[in-house]
């Protein structure tokens, strides 16, 4: 390691230093320059940092905030999109920055998996009340509005997106497989799990380099989410923040169906979020892929724009479910609280959540929004003109939340870790599950 | 402080030759001045080496959650870690990964080095690259060698897929992601080890090779019998240099594996000091990682002590 070489035995001696010196400086390349001080002239504009997370076009805000900072000299937005990796590195980032005080942007996004540690820290958040912004509650469904509201009844978080779920899939490679490539006829080919994985076989039998699905853990969400609809909206936490992997049937549903598809070698044996995976997006590594509205954005960014029309969007096997969203938050460090509280108004406004969907496909949570005939109209140009308005918006008032732990994100990365070794071949099918329990045991603790 | 101990009568002597003004500035930069001067490096030793240690130790005590609370621990962290598979996991890929990169590193650093230090056309130039990849970004190393040992579309797998082996996957496989970080850590250190173990070559005395070349020594015996037992004290400062390096290998296995502390998905090639920070900064579990941090330490103390000991007798009475 760089920095201890060059400091010898001092760095050595405080090694825990030293990482996170070299986390600092390489870990938040770009984010360190501070906003405008608060003493500055009336002329001078308050720079509002956004920072949010997440591949391809995450939040999906270039467009909404092009148009805000044409409109306000005042305010200029920055954005920040810090790393595709929440769990990995954007929360643990946010969270040294929101206990040091300092570091964290204006307004935050906080992906769905964050926000039960978020609620019980309500000292780390600038209450939105303050600004007028209990008036947005009838905007939203009362579950997102509700997981903005902190224990003590602070508001701290708005709603961006949520879930929503389909499949993406290659059209070009369904046809190069003999395959039906019509959206609809898709859609039929899988009314079930166990008809996916049979038609993953049958497109592999055909087309050789080509896997069926990306990895194993963009399937075992979709499924987990959709199971945790059927087993009281929990997941890997009970509402009581009591661990319950073992004993919800929904991680052991989901899980089995990880082992099939990688027991039947029907991934391309991916991890999600990594640049591999998105390589492999690229150049067709792999057919199909489990696609929350948001990962719309993610794909057509991962995939450029050479591979437009390429992709269409089909209907997700066994029903629905709600996989991700996120929330817009005001730290209570920032020094222009009342102009962050503005800009994360603004992007969660009907009309701006309307354009990200639109644009690049995250759903928009607020219920004004999946209202507007041109959410409901909307169709994708990059996957193939898909009436992802269809697709998405007319579920989204059925959608149900999952309640997420306080340590979700820690048990969510150990239970990956298993499915994904179970993928590429470093844990045992046979022992996976044991591993999958006392590893989320262990991250819980 | 031999000035305190002037005769009293010299001071005396003194005092009457000199303004009582200049005297004091006299005594000040005679005494400050020295301390003064050190003081930068102590000064940092304290903030940046000191306090993080006392920090660290302190913390090891306790269990401090990074959100939130914190509770006495006593040495419960370290008998925790010391059950801990993840941590000996962590303990065997570092020691693992240490050995495969330094070995090789050293004799090709030697070798090397022993090249420049010849008389050649544009000897500058030429031991001035070997330094290039030091000053490269971490960062664009660590990318273009993901790039190379992808398991899908990698030159590496390419090129051994030329011979009939399968693709590899470097980040499943335990042994050839040792040997894919290793392969890294060398290219970006062997030339800085090679100018060090140049500059220290060209400290021996030529008159030290004339002899032994009238004498009759082959060049090959000059360096084993010369150059080598010479080399002796830059060999420590180096081989002690690369195990602290080697030991807190970070940055290298951290982004081969997209920035995330695990390395890999089962700990393939996760080294201790991701532990560390794997503890410290996602599961936030700042008083164990502390006590991890402590035992790294102790370890590159060990690791230190044996390599020491070896390589003093390099050369040695043979």
């Amino acid at each position: 390691m760089m920095i201890s070489k060059r400091r010898g035995g001092i760095a050595a001696a405080s090694a825990l230093a030293a990482v996170a010196l070299t986390v600092a400086s390489c870990g938040s390349g770009g984010t360190s320059e501070s906003s405008a001080p608060a003493s500055s002239a009336a002329a001078q504009p308050v720079t509002i940092r956004v920072q949010t997370f997440g591949g391809g076009e995450n939040f999906g805000y270039k467009n909404a905030i092009a148009k805000w900072n044409a409109e306000h000299k005042d305010i200029q937005i920055k954005h920040e999109n810090l790393t595709d990796q929440f769990e990995q590195q954007y929360w643990p980032q946010m969270i040294q920055w929101l206990t040091s005080g300092s570091g964290a942007g204006d307004v935050v996004g906080i992906d769905e998996g964050g926000m039960g540690l978020a609620k019980a820290r309500s000292e780390w958040w600038a209450d939105l009340k303050e600004y007028g912004l209990e008036s947005r509650k009838a905007d939203f469904p009362a579950w997102k509005w509700e997981n903005g509201v902190a224990a003590d009844g602070k508001l701290f978080g708005l709603g961006t997106d949520i879930g929503g779920m389909s499949i993406c899939y290659r059209k070009d490679l369904f046809e190069k497989a003999g395959l039906p490539s019509n959206r609809d006829e898709v859609s039929a080919l899988w009314p079930t799990w166990d008809e996916f994985m049979n038609v993953g076989k049958k497109f592999q039998g055909k087309v050789k380099d080509t896997k069926w699905a990306d990895g194993t853990n963009t399937l075992y969400q979709v499924v987990l989410y959709q199971e945790a609809a059927k087993n009281g909206n929990v997941s890997y936490f009970d509402t009581s923040n009591n661990l319950i992997v073992d004993k919800n049937p929904a991680v052991k549903t989901a899980f089995d169906f990880a082992q099939k598809m990688t027991q039947q070698g029907l991934t391309a044996k991916l991890r999600n979020f990594t640049d591999e995976w998105a390589t492999g997006t690229q150049k067709g590594s792999f057919a199909t892929l489990g696609c929350p509205s948001w990962m719309l954005g993610v794909v057509s960014g991962n995939a450029g724009d050479d591979a437009k029309g390429q992709w269409d969007v089909a209907s997700v096997p066994g029903g629905g479910g709600n996989w991700g969203g996120s929330w817009l938050a005001v730290p209570k460090q920032t020094k222009h609280p009342k102009e962050a509280a503005m800009v994360a108004d603004y992007l969660t406004q009907a009309q701006t959540q309307a354009t990200v969907f639109t644009d690049f496909g995250n759903m928009p949570s607020n219920t004004k929004a999946q209202q507007d005939p041109a959410v409901q109209g909307a169709k994708n140009e990059f996957f193939n003109d898909a009436p992802i308005g269809e697709i998405f918006a007319k579920s989204a008032a059925s959608l149900q939340p999952v309640f997420l732990g306080v340590k979700h994100a820690q048990v969510k990365n150990a239970i990956e870790s298993v499915i994904q070794g179970m993928d590429d071949g470093s844990v045992a099918h046979d022992k996976a599950w044991q591993q999958l329990v006392d590893d989320a045991v262990k991250a819980a603790g | 402080m031999s000035l305190d101990t002037l005769p009293r009568a010299s001071r005396n002597t003194h005092r009457r030759e000199r303004p009582p003004g200049r005297r004091w500035r006299s005594r000040l930069d005679v005494k400050a001045m020295p301390y003064a001067l050190v003081s930068p490096y102590f000064l940092l030793f304290a903030a940046f080496g000191l306090f993080p240690l006392a920090f660290t130790l302190y913390y090891s005590l306790y269990d401090y959650d990074l959100t939130g609370t914190t509770e006495w621990a006593g040495l419960g962290n370290y008998t925790a870690l010391l059950g801990d598979d993840d941590f000996w996991r962590a303990t065997v890929n570092t020691v693992a990964m240490f050995l495969i990169a330094t070995v090789p590193q050293m004799f090709l650093a030697l070798f090397l080095a022993n090249a420049l230090n010849k008389h050649m056309r544009f000897r500058l130039p030429i031991r001035m690259s070997v330094l290039l990849p030091l000053v490269t970004s971490v960062v664009a190393v660590a990318v273009v060698f993901t790039q190379l040992f992808a398991r899908d579309w990698g030159l590496v797998n390419y090129l051994l897929g030329l011979f009939g082996v399968d693709n590899t996957n470097w980040r499943a496989e335990r042994v050839p992601s040792w040997i894919a970080i290793a392969t890294m850590v060398d290219w970006r250190w062997t030339g800085y080890n090679a100018i060090i173990f140049l500059a220290g070559m060209q400290t021996i005395p030529r008159d030290l090779y004339e002899a032994a070349s009238i004498d009759g020594a082959s060049r090959r015996r000059q360096f084993w019998q010369i150059t080598l037992p010479m080399l002796r004290p830059t060999m420590i400062f180096v081989v002690l240099n690369s195990t602290i390096g080697g030991l807190t290998l970070f940055s290298e296995p951290m982004t081969f594996y997209n920035g995330n502390p695990d390395g890999g998905s089962q700990g393939q090639f996760q080294t201790v000091a991701m532990f560390v920070y794997k503890e410290a900064f996602r599961e936030f579990d700042y008083g164990y990682a502390s006590a991890a941090a402590w035992l790294l330490f102790l370890l590159i103390l060990i690791g230190a002590a044996i390599n020491f000991l070896f390589v003093r007798r390099i050369g040695g009475t043979r």
